[in-house]
């Protein structure tokens, strides 16, 4: 598809009178469908980030990405171990239902349901008990300073309705049949559902009955999935669609000459890393007897043979932010003095590689994606020649997404690239649990080149307990000060995010790459 | 003929074997499914919890005879990624292709074997040279090109034809149907011509180089030395015989068509059953991949003993002695 979408932009240099937007109804497309109505059998977070116009969580974020009241309106810690959440009045399902204390229970045990996909979205919730019609206990088992940040992505359904169309268990591919909820709704949200085609187009309608006053003056969205590039780019332009993301990178700027339609950019949470692996030996190196890169002065050395301005204006056009550590700003954990990139020195490097034993360098394997991150094969092209210079010869392997993450997570890899935005938490402690930690049941899921580091592995833990959000943010930026000083993982950027709309459609990017259509007006 | 039709059965069941074993060895090459089912944060515990629960720690022999004991019964399981079962998003995307296929292979014929006739019978012509010239860029030209060319000639600068998507589509029981719509009709028109082009091409070529062919012929000598008019000659002789390899490659095309309508679909977003295919492989959701392959298989084979059966209808020497051949 990739030569395709090329072809597509070396053609497609058009610019076409637009067609305003029917009415309030806005057009939109994604490149990918939503996999399913239930907001429970799924954890994409396209799927998870257009489900939250249907169905609500407790607590959501707002445009700057804050934890805000929505069906829960208060709540407060009974014990570290207990928190207690007050319902919103006189909030109505779609189909009428009343939204009680029943519905937050049985949801959320449909959530964390042994077979229910999502439940590694909320680890510490043990039991959701009901205390009255409007009150709920949610019962952990250990402290759990993030808990609202997950309770984010975890939607409210209707206990009646699900009763009524047997969907009180969570949707389950083990079990051979289709659960109600995957192509039918009924939530609290924004907007209801009025008819799904998959692949094809989902329609919602707005919901009168909203709790929340709307920010927005949407009557109806429009959703139509289109997978070429190319495509979706030209439906943009012939006035068939109001609203596109993502907007290829290279068709930037013919969008930005098109009459009446613009493009909308920002930098996205996904920071892009590379992976080093800690075992004795590699798999595709000359060196034997060790592991070059145990050696600190050795990752010191890649990382600063690479010149990520180069790559900045070169292959991302200027649209990455270069990233000295592993979380993007907007990040709790985030320290701007710690962002820094020592600008690239390949006669430093050089030295280093020497000191460490290594002058002539040594071969390495590099494991790349090519259809998960903006320009990903590009990248890891780059820096494979960038180190070439050093002397450093990394056999570059960039396969599709699904076996890069295989080969990569089974540990097969020697360098591999990475991109993680933190969701659904939010927070630095999404990176050191799940690459920094030294890896075990529990931790360092996305860890398999085995960094291990003793004082990262407490500082992590001690955070998982603390309750005080300062003590616990000054733990996670130390933790990530300690990674870079011992350059744990190799950051490189912040993707950039962009969107396109038509005139008229005002809306703004979000960083976690989710629209949240609420808050969109379009002109008359 | 009996004994052909049994014959050629027991072909078709070794085959539709043979790409189950294919497809079945294929899907440990597509990548972990697991690591795309389970969000990010999942557990190393709950990774390989769900693939012992997915069968995907078996041993191969076992994990072979439940795939294949599941496609005799026609049981695909549920999809990794829609959640749903895979019959049913065949089911729901079938029409889509079907439809698809055969308004691009009408075209086809409509187009290709007129102006294949007429370029044998005017070889020299200005009109059968320019014909020729115009096949050879159809032929040379990839098809998602003619796809991306079609967009933008025709929805972004003329605006006429919607560049996505099957417009309103009418139910009709299980099946759906854009033939009802204004909006359905207008949107195959692009997707059936990028379609088709190459096989408009193909035909036309073929049944000109047939028709010269048999118009050098003997039999053709004896049927003008009879003093049959030229429409005759062309017609009820010629054109007659030139149908045998006809079929036979239009048949197969079919097939093709059904299978490459892949590329289409995924440049016109036609929510047909390559699409589906497209997705599951990214998401290495193996249910739905097994299904298609199958599903394509099934209908390659089921197409070539239609076209066997057509030669008995065209050719009277088959019916002959046909049990020979």
């Amino acid at each position: 598809m990739k030569i395709l979408s090329k072809i597509g932009i070396a053609l497609v240099v058009v610019c076409l009178g637009s067609t305003m937007a029917t009415g309030k109804t806005l057009r939109m497309s994604d490149s990918t469908d939503i996999a399913a109505m239930d907001p429970h059998s799924m954890t994409e977070s396209n799927t998870i980030g257009f489900l939250h116009h249907v169905y609500e969580p407790l607590v959501r974020y707002n445009d700057q990405l804050k934890v805000e009241p929505a069906l829960a309106a208060s709540w407060e810690v009974v014990d570290p171990l207990r928190w207690r959440f007050h319902l919103r009045e006189g909030v109505t399902f779609h189909n009428g239902n009343p939204f009680t204390a029943d519905d937050v229970v049985a949801s959320i045990m449909r959530a964390i349901d042994p077979a229910s996909p999502v439940k590694s979205n909320l680890p510490a919730v043990t039991v959701a008990e009901k205390v009255d019609d409007l009150t709920v206990d949610l019962v952990l088992n250990g402290t759990d300073p993030i808990l609202l940040n997950y309770l984010t992505n975890i939607y409210i359904l209707d206990k009646e309705w699900m009763t009524e169309h047997d969907a009180l268990a969570p949707a389950d591919v083990r079990k051979g049949k289709e659960n109600y909820a995957v192509a039918n709704s009924n939530g609290t949200g924004p907007f209801m559902l009025e008819s799904r085609q998959p692949d094809a187009k989902t329609i919602l309608t707005v919901n009168p009955g909203w709790w929340d006053t709307p920010k927005h003056n949407l009557t109806r969205i429009e959703f139509s999935p289109i997978g070429s590039d190319a495509t979706r780019v030209a439906a943009l332009l012939s006035g068939e669609l109001d609203f596109v993301f993502p907007a290829p990178l290279q068709d930037i700027d013919r969008i930005n000459r098109a009459d009446g339609v613009s493009v909308i950019t920002g930098p996205e949470l996904r920071t892009i890393m590379l992976g080093l692996n800690y075992s004795d030996q590699l798999h595709s190196s000359n060196v034997k007897d060790k592991n070059p890169l145990t050696d600190v002065r050795v990752r010191r050395a890649l990382s600063l043979a690479i010149n990520m301005d180069l790559i900045q204006e070169k292959v991302m056009r200027g649209m990455s932010r270069n990233a000295g550590i592993l979380v993007a700003p907007p990040v709790p954990g985030y320290d701007a003095e710690l962002d820094t990139r020592a600008p690239s020195d390949l006669d430093g490097a050089k030295k280093l590689l020497a000191e460490a034993g290594y002058p002539d360098g040594f071969e390495v394997g590099f494991d790349c994606p090519n259809d998960r991150y903006v320009n990903d094969e590009e990248i890891c092209q780059a820096v494979t020649a960038m180190w070439a210079r050093l002397g450093v010869k990394a056999q570059l392997t960039a396969q599709t997404k699904s076996k890069h993450f295989e080969k990569s997570l089974a540990g097969g890899s020697d360098i591999f690239m990475l991109g993680w935005a933190t969701l659904p938490m939010l927070d630095t402690y999404s990176v050191l649990s799940a690459l920094l930690h030294t890896p075990n049941d529990r931790m360092g899921a996305w860890n398999p080149g085995k960094y291990s580091n003793p004082e990262i592995d407490r500082l992590t833990e001690a955070a998982a307990g603390e309750l005080d959000s300062e003590k616990r943010t000054a733990m996670m930026t130390e933790a990530l000060a300690i990674a870079k000083d011992d350059v744990a993982m190799i950051p490189l950027h912040q993707q950039p995010l962009v969107w396109a709309i038509r005139d008229g459609v005002s809306m703004k990017v979000t960083p976690d790459n989710k629209p949240r259509l609420w808050y969109v007006n379009i002109a008359d | 003929m009996f004994a052909f039709i049994l014959r050629r059965l027991l072909q078709s069941v070794m085959v539709m074997l043979a790409v189950a074993l294919i497809s079945f060895f294929m899907f440990r090459f597509v990548g972990d499914p697991v690591n795309s089912m389970l969000p990010e944060n999942a557990s190393t515990e709950d990774r390989l919890k769900l693939r012992v629960q997915l069968g995907l720690d078996d041993p191969v022999a076992t994990q072979f005879w439940n795939f294949v004991s599941g496609t005799v019964q026609g049981e695909f399981g549920i999809s990794y990624r829609n959640k749903r079962p895979v019959n049913d998003l065949i089911a729901e995307r079938l029409p889509a292709t079907i439809e698809l296929v055969f308004v691009a292979a009408l075209f086809a014929l409509a187009v290709g074997v007129p102006t294949g006739v007429y370029s044998a019978l005017h070889r020299r012509g200005i009109a059968s040279n320019l014909l020729q010239v115009l096949s050879l860029i159809g032929i040379s030209v990839p098809t998602f090109v003619t796809g991306i060319l079609l967009i933008l000639v025709f929805s972004v600068w003329l605006n006429w034809l919607p560049s996505f998507g099957r417009g309103d589509v009418v139910k009709i029981g299980w099946w759906t149907t854009g033939f009802m719509t204004i909006s359905g009709i207008k949107s195959l028109i692009l997707p059936a011509a990028m379609l088709g082009l190459f096989q408009v091409t193909l035909i036309m070529r073929l049944v000109r180089s047939e028709m010269l062919e048999i118009l050098r012929s003997d039999f053709i000598r004896f049927a003008r030395a009879r003093g049959l008019t030229d429409r005759a000659v062309h017609f009820g002789h010629a054109f007659r015989n030139t149908l045998m390899p006809v079929i036979t490659i239009v048949g197969l095309q079919l097939g093709s068509m059904f299978a490459f309508a892949i590329i289409t679909e995924t440049v016109f977003q036609w929510p047909g059953m390559g699409l589906l295919f497209i997705q599951a492989v990214n998401f290495a959701d193996i249910p739905v991949m097994s299904a298609y392959l199958i599903l394509v298989a099934f209908v390659f084979v089921l197409i070539n003993m239609i076209v066997d059966l057509l030669y008995f209808v065209v050719d009277p020497r088959l019916s002959a002695n046909g049990e020979r051949t």
